[in-house]
């Protein structure tokens, strides 16, 4: 299916992976009684956080997100990915995020899916700003001429 | 035991939607931030679609006493908006935009992408460090 206006957008594959990832935060909540957050997942997994998460289902929950996307391709194919044009953007990236996923909290899935959806004001908040610096940064890199496409 | 068994399948559910919704190409999560430019939507049916079912496992998690497999739910309570919630989820958003990658889709893509992914993540998991090596002074 192809929207009027943004031909290279993916509405069936997104809201199809996207009702599987509301499912796995909902297997998480209904489950363990946790909530299905990446970064403080992840932190737990490599011994970053005091949070209360048992280790294994920490690391667990974190090796399945690899395990899945690896199972996603043995049945389609490869995954299409394009990434910045050297490392630098990564690691200034990943510093960023890790720094600023563990000081406001949480992310995409944590604030951005399970939080609003259960309409707590910081998650909403939190979602908003991250959108939003997003967005913006985006568009400054955009405006120095450094965007990669 | 069992409470690890449902985080592992989470996981791989989890994965699995990333893999398919398209999200573990940072082009297209790049696209989505880009909305002055030539901006993808895709992110966005990504998130209704995850929303309406999470929404739906809150209404359920409402009239339930305890998880399936656990004793209690371990649920955030804090209601706090702080600095550090703002400021936090604005350097997020900062490193997000540059390399067009959140943890999940990152994670995720240690199994497709192992250099890229393998060097975003790993600075990932030093600015958590870093981060934890302050917050006494945040």
């Amino acid at each position: 299916m192809i929207i009027p206006g943004f031909p290279g957008a993916a509405p069936v594959e997104g809201l199809a992976g996207g009702l599987l990832i509301g499912l796995a935060a909902a297997i998480m909540l209904l489950g363990a009684g946790r909530i299905a957050g990446v970064s403080g997942m992840a932190a737990r997994a490599v011994g970053l956080s005091k949070g209360g998460t048992p280790w294994p289902m920490a690391a667990l929950f974190v090796g399945g997100l690899a395990l899945g996307a690896a199972l996603f391709t043995m049945l389609n194919g490869p995954v299409e990915a394009t990434y910045p044009p050297s490392a630098g953007w990564l690691v200034a990236g990943g510093l960023i995020v890790g720094f600023g996923t563990r000081m406001g909290s949480g992310c995409t899935s944590g604030h951005g899916v399970c939080g609003m959806s259960r309409l707590s004001p910081r998650s909403l908040l939190a979602t908003i700003t991250f959108i939003g610096s997003g967005m913006a940064t985006v568009a400054i890199i955009n405006a120095l001429g450094g965007g990669w496409s | 035991m069992k409470r690890a068994i449902v985080a592992l399948i989470s996981g791989t559910v989890f994965g699995f939607g990333l893999a398919l919704s398209g999200m573990m190409d940072p082009l297209r999560v790049r696209g989505f931030l880009d909305i002055a430019g030539n901006w993808d939507p895709t992110l966005a049916f990504v998130m209704g679609g995850a929303l309406v079912v999470m929404a739906a496992a809150w209404q359920i998690q409402k009239r339930m006493h305890v998880p399936l497999v656990c004793d209690e739910f371990s649920l955030p309570g804090t209601k706090l908006i702080d600095h550090k919630l703002i400021s936090g989820s604005v350097l997020f958003g900062i490193g997000w935009g540059i390399a067009g990658l959140c943890p999940g889709p990152a994670i995720a893509s240690l199994a497709t992408s192992i250099v890229p992914a393998g060097i975003f993540v790993v600075s990932m998991v030093a600015g958590m460090g870093a981060f934890r090596l302050v917050e006494s002074r945040l």
